[in-house]
């Protein structure tokens, strides 16, 4: 075996044991690295009431009610799976927060179940769409700017 | 590839290929921002925010793909003793940083008007700023072995460590929940609208040139300072 192989083939057995050795460590981190917690996770394994977390989901749509007092909010959070999460929040809400839409609230549980947020973050999905063609097929779109047009003539 | 190894057949091709790069990258570049900026429609929710994407997209697959640059030729001298690979690995750093700096101070400025800040502590954000730090100590560390005498191979070994990194900020967003939403271009398939793409493909291969560009022009100031170092020491020798 010429000297060249014999350091192709330390290098490589070197960074197979290192690649191995981190996703080992990946693996056993893959909760603990989360930036939030799905509300499944959370109502499987709820974290202590009035300890720091983080809760990400989505919107419920028709969930959104302003309370009277006009800058409390409450919407319910869902997750992949059939679960929620009501949350309540005082405070200016982002821009990109609309029913539908992701969301990640960092707050606490309180002890009747409802997640007290302090801050709201909007989460953007990997979509990118220009407002015109929001929802639409390309022949629905065709048909709506025929309807818009009928009868301007 | 042998033939390229040589310095000077190096040299004759690098003389002609850098300006030709980085004129065709400029233009390239500018063209699809140009396009990106004026031409384009706003995005559904993010509205005019979204244009931040034809640089943030090409300045962060360019900050990942000069750390696998650097793997790649630490790899080859390594193994293979190429002079040349080791002063690749070096060219590529910092165009690796500087657009990884990019790719940062983008993404913060977008994440303040789309999520409501500018910085959080989730896997893509906090992956890619371990990024920036690996290349700040890969350029302070392949200096060192050109100063101070430090062989060449501690950078390239270091070089090839930091590679772990690459796939775990590609894949940060699929492992973990993070703000970050998931990738939007993976193999055959694309979230992102026709027209919203066509001008980021653009600005990636523009991006790209400008990229390979000064990495050649990098490697060419390298070389050129080896060379003055040598001469310098035989003068000092025959002084003697």
């Amino acid at each position: 075996m010429k000297a060249k192989h014999q350091r192709l083939v330390l290098v490589l057995l070197a960074l197979a044991a290192l690649f191995g050795a981190v996703l080992l460590a990946i693996y056993a981190l893959r909760n603990q690295a989360s930036y939030f917690y799905l509300p499944e996770q959370m109502e499987a394994s709820p974290p202590a009431v009035g300890q720091a977390v983080r809760l990400g989901g989505m919107v419920a749509p028709g969930s959104l009610e302003t309370l009277s007092d006009g800058i409390t909010v409450t919407f319910t959070v869902t997750g992949r799976e059939d679960s929620a999460v009501p949350v309540r929040y005082t405070g200016i809400l982002p821009d990109l927060f609309v029913e539908g839409s992701g969301v990640v609230a960092e707050g606490r549980l309180d002890a009747g179940g409802t997640f007290i947020a302090d801050n709201l973050l909007a989460k953007h999905d990997e979509n990118y769409v220009p407002r015109e063609l929001e929802g639409m097929s390309e022949h629905q779109a065709a048909k709506m700017a025929e309807d818009t047009t009928v009868g301007l003539e | 590839m042998h033939g390229f190894a040589n310095p000077k057949r190096f040299l004759a091709l690098a003389g002609w290929l850098t300006p030709l790069l980085l004129v065709s990258g400029l233009v390239l570049t500018a063209g699809a921002l140009v396009w990106g900026f004026t031409q384009v429609p706003p995005d559904r929710l993010m509205g005019e925010t979204v244009r931040i994407l034809f640089i943030h997209v090409p300045t962060a697959w360019l900050g990942m793909g000069g750390w696998t640059a650097i793997a790649v030729s630490s790899l080859v001298f390594l193994v293979w003793r190429h002079p040349l690979a080791a002063i690749a690995a070096r060219g590529a750093a910092v165009p690796g940083l500087v657009f990884t700096l990019i790719c940062l101070a983008t993404g913060s400025i977008w994440g303040r008007p789309t999520w409501g800040t500018w910085w959080v502590w989730d896997g893509r954000l906090t992956s890619m700023l371990v990024l920036a730090f690996l290349y700040v100590a890969y350029i302070a560390l392949g200096q060192a072995a050109e100063r101070e005498g430090v062989s060449a191979r501690i950078p390239a070994i270091f070089g090839l460590l930091g590679a772990i990194n690459i796939p775990i900020i590609n894949r940060s967003v699929v492992w973990w929940n993070s703000l970050h939403q998931p990738p939007s271009i993976t193999m055959g398939k694309s979230a992102i609208d026709g027209i919203f793409l066509m001008p980021l493909m653009v600005a990636v291969i523009g991006f790209s040139l400008i990229f390979g560009g000064v990495v050649l022009a990098r490697m060419r100031a390298l070389l050129a300072d080896i060379q003055a170092e040598a001469r310098l020491r035989r003068r000092a020798m025959e002084a003697d």
